[in-house]
């Protein structure tokens, strides 16, 4: 309007133009909307009010730290030690219980296993799956076939050391030769050997094969798989006769456990988790349906290391 | 003279791809090779390959008026690249619900589909739309014709050879790692000596221009050229592990980095999609509407507070990580301030339409517009909502964050880009009208009806997803696995992806009524719709300002 002597108004809102025009294009000479000015300033103000309380303006070593003295370090911590004040008093009663002990107590117990649950969530689903399911490689924990045995202590010991854990003496440790691989046996006899365990866990009918399997079996498989093919959880031995396959039940997966070997592994667990955490993962596992009793005389017989057999 | 140079670009790329550290390089020196000889081939036969172009696309020789060639390419190469990239990203949305889709091959898996469906339609897509609605504005609102007319065309054929570098990159795993600047070294000197190109080209344009003042929509756009120049420029500073290899780390470390990347990123989307886009509202609304622009004064003072605040928002996207709390403190109150200066936009762009809303019941092309304005002025509202923290901490790394990306994405600046294409074709080709108004109006609805599902369904998602991963239980122990919240997005991933094809449908039907725009078919018989008027006579530079 100040660079026009005489301001035109437009009809149809009647505001003055500005003067200006740029390929037909006239602007209107409209005020700042008041609402949208006092909005702006409102939100200038809460920022000036912010930055007074939170931290804000960087100077040379340091920065302000805000009148509230927040810091997300510090919430974080906050939280985090709530959250463990809030599971405190359980987690130091599971802790004090041996695991044995625990089924005595069903409210203890019933806590233990919803720790556990929300424990394995976070840290077995990556490999056991999120029901616990498993895959190639990764054991189902749902069924009743256990490598090392499915009692409570045993449970619990295989998560506290872990399977094949490198440069740990406690771990789990069974090492299946590669009998194809290292020439323990030569390839005709391996093809034998995987006849023979098909025919075990009754896939195949008998054959030829299967019956010179037989005796190559009986002489390399048997002393830890045993005679019956049934396994060995002294020794992580799995059974081959009972139709539940860590890596397959066709002939080229068995061919290749055979050839190759396989020797997955699962990490310790002590050196990550709280032992009340453990603990509680061993009775959610446990709980899951394929959880065997822990019997004294199966505790005590462990020592002597047979007790695969009397669990079974 | 010109053939040689052109023939020894070739030699040089050919002996780079010789010599190259990895097949990438090897691959993409072997195109600007392709290129180098077909360019010194085309001049040394001395065709007229401006002719054969014109030509074959049936463009209209530019009678003394605005030097148009490079905004007609322009126009088409918006529409082809939108295609492409909106339907990479419909594959990759399908992806996240069927992964069987990723088809086991390297090169079309999710982690590098997905940057070729971000910068095919914000770099290819938005980019040639920025490119060309501004050579067109800036001639028009200076009533000059561009300046440095040959360098104009080297901007958009060298802009083109950066979005094939940059995609053909992404397939064979040549990054950067940083979201929306991928782009290895080489494409990255490569972009920058183009964008000093269009630089020069568009300010030189406004300085030989015959009206007193400059436009606004100019303001917008230079303000995206400088600042865009200056982001890439920083943020892409890297050291090459070899001159003959795509490879090169950042000059960045750790947090600073992540800063760094941020603080383009964000403003990437301030300066690219919401300053440049905002130029075009600026021009081809109040054009479209046949009305004044509401108001001198808040395009000057939202102009100014946008630009001024935009470049500090960047840590937003950096809450409760490494980066020092005042930092975040200083993203998020930026943030919340923008939210204003950004409405201004939208206010002047809706008000425009005073004593012409009516228009919005019989113009297909103001309806577009209208619903683009009203998506934009809905995400800059969520954007300084998301960057409280409190939000933040519910809303970051979830779907909300793609719903609120797309919700701007999709409905401003698609929305603004597709009216803008259907007002400058039929006047950059010299038609009557677009071959069909009534296909406009399906593009709108089918548009329209794609982004509410899309964002619709990344809200629901997001939030859930936010909930679900922060949820205790009464014991204090977290209640679900994060595959179980990956297996509640399904439904949600499918809705998306529904929303997806009915937005590819919508541009699909663009693309046939421009194609037959620009064939010169017969005007499809429709009961008619309004549009504005057009004056081939008005539309040419001032006399005075004619250098040619």
């Amino acid at each position: 309007m100040a660079d026009d002597k005489n301001p035109k108004i437009d009809a149809a809102t009647g505001t003055q133009f500005k003067g200006h025009e740029w390929d037909g294009i006239q602007e209107l000479d409209t005020p700042l909307p008041r609402w949208w000015l006092w909005t702006f300033y409102a939100s200038i103000l809460f920022a000036i009010g912010y930055v007074i309380a939170y931290p804000a303006i960087p100077m040379l070593n340091d920065y302000t730290r805000g009148m509230l003295g927040w810091s997300s370090r510090g919430a974080l911590e906050q939280e985090l030690a709530a959250r463990a004040d809030q599971v405190a008093p359980i987690h130091q009663a599971i802790a004090a219980t041996t695991i044995e002990k625990l089924a005595g107590q069903p409210q203890l117990m019933q806590a233990a296993i919803e720790g556990g649950r929300a424990a394995f969530k976070v840290h077995c689903v990556q490999c056991h799956g999120s029901g616990a399911a498993g895959g190639k490689g990764y054991p189902n924990l749902n069924d009743d076939d256990w490598l090392w045995g499915g009692d409570l202590a045993t449970i619990e010991k295989t998560l506290i050391d872990g399977i094949r854990n490198p440069g740990h003496d406690a771990t789990r440790v069974s090492m299946m030769p590669a009998f194809g691989r290292d020439q323990l046996l030569t390839a005709p006899q391996v093809d034998d050997a995987v006849a023979y365990v098909r025919v075990a866990s009754r896939q195949d009918k008998p054959s030829a094969a299967a019956q010179r399997g037989a005796t190559l079996f009986a002489d390399n498989c048997a002393v830890c798989h045993g005679t019956d093919a049934k396994g060995n959880r002294a020794l992580g031995a799995p059974n081959l006769t009972d139709g539940i396959w860590l890596y397959g039940g066709d002939t080229e997966s068995i061919h290749q456990s055979v050839w190759n070997s396989r020797q997955g592994v699962m990490p310790r667990w002590d050196d990550k988790l709280s032992p009340a955490t453990i603990r509680m993962l061993a009775v959610y596992v446990h709980s899951l349906g394929g959880g065997e009793a822990t019997l004294v005389e199966a505790a005590a017989a462990a020592d002597n290391g047979v007790e695969g057999n009397v669990a079974q | 003279m010109r053939t040689g140079g052109w023939f020894a670009l070739a030699l040089a790329a050919f002996a780079a791809m010789l010599g190259a550290v990895d097949s990438g390089f090897a691959v993409h020196m072997g195109i600007v090779c392709a290129v180098g000889l077909l360019l010194a081939i085309l001049t040394m036969r001395g065709a007229d390959y401006a002719g054969l172009a014109r030509g074959m696309l049936k463009m209209p020789a530019d009678q003394g008026k605005y030097d148009d060639d490079p905004v007609r390419w322009g126009v088409i190469a918006t529409v082809f690249w939108g295609l492409a990239g909106f339907l990479v990203g419909l594959v990759i949305a399908f992806q996240l619900a069927f992964p069987a889709l990723n088809l086991g091959l390297e090169y079309t898996s999710f982690g590098r589909m997905r940057p070729l469906h971000t910068s095919a339609v914000i770099f290819a897509f938005g980019g040639n739309a920025l490119i060309a609605t501004s050579f067109y504005v800036v001639q028009r609102t200076c009533r000059a014709r561009l300046a440095f007319p040959s360098m104009a065309r080297f901007v958009f054929w060298g802009y083109q050879l950066f979005i094939v570098l940059a995609a053909t990159g992404y397939l064979m795993g040549i990054t950067e790692g940083k979201e929306y600047a991928e782009p290895e070294w080489y494409v990255d000197l490569w972009l920058t000596v183009v964008w000093v190109w269009y630089l020069l080209v568009f300010g030189g344009t406004i300085l030989k221009r015959s009206e007193p003042h400059i436009y606004v929509a100019n303001w917008f756009y230079l303000a995206f050229i400088i600042t865009i120049a200056m982001l890439h420029i920083v943020n892409n500073l890297s050291m090459p592990v070899s001159l003959l290899g795509s490879k090169s780390y950042s000059a960045f470390a750790g947090v600073q980095d992540a800063l760094t990347q941020w603080w383009y990123g964000h403003n990437a989307v301030g300066f690219f999609l919401t300053a440049g886009f905002l130029a075009m509202m600026y021009y081809f609304v109040p054009k479209q509407a046949e009305r004044p622009v509401y108001s001198y004064r808040l395009s000057i003072i939202h102009f100014w507070s946008l630009i001024f605040l935009y470049i500090w928002a960047g840590p937003h996207h950096l809450h409760y990580t490494a980066l020092p709390d005042w930092a975040q403190t200083l993203g998020m109150v930026f943030s919340v301030m923008l939210w204003m200066p950004s409405w201004g936009g939208m206010i002047n762009g809706l008000m425009t339409l005073n004593g012409a809303w009516d228009k919005i019941r019989t113009d297909p092309i103001i309806r577009m517009m209208v619903m683009a304005l009203a998506f934009y002025g809905m995400s800059t509202f969520e954007g300084p909502l998301m960057s409280i923290k409190a939000v933040n901490s519910l809303s970051h790394y979830t779907d909300w964050t793609i719903g609120h990306v797309h919700s701007g994405a999709l409905g401003w600046n698609g929305m603004i880009t597709f009216a803008c294409l259907y007002y400058m074709t039929p006047r950059l080709w010299g038609r009557e009208r677009l071959y069909s108004l009534r296909l406009v109006n399906w593009h709108f609805w089918l548009a329209t009806l794609g982004i509410v599902l899309y964002a619709s369904s990344m809200w629901v998602a997001g939030i859930m997803q936010g909930l679900m991963w922060r949820e205790y239980g009464a014991d204090g122990y977290l209640v679900y696995a994060f595959s179980e919240v990956v297996t509640a997005m399904f439904p949600m991933y499918l809705i998306r992806g529904a929303g997806g094809l009915l937005y590819l449908a919508g541009a699909i039907i663009m693309a046939w009524n421009i194609g037959k725009t620009i064939a010169g078919s017969k005007l499809r018989e429709e009961k008619p719709m309004h549009d504005a008027a057009f004056d081939p006579a008005a539309d040419k530079p001032l006399l005075a300002a004619q250098p040619v």
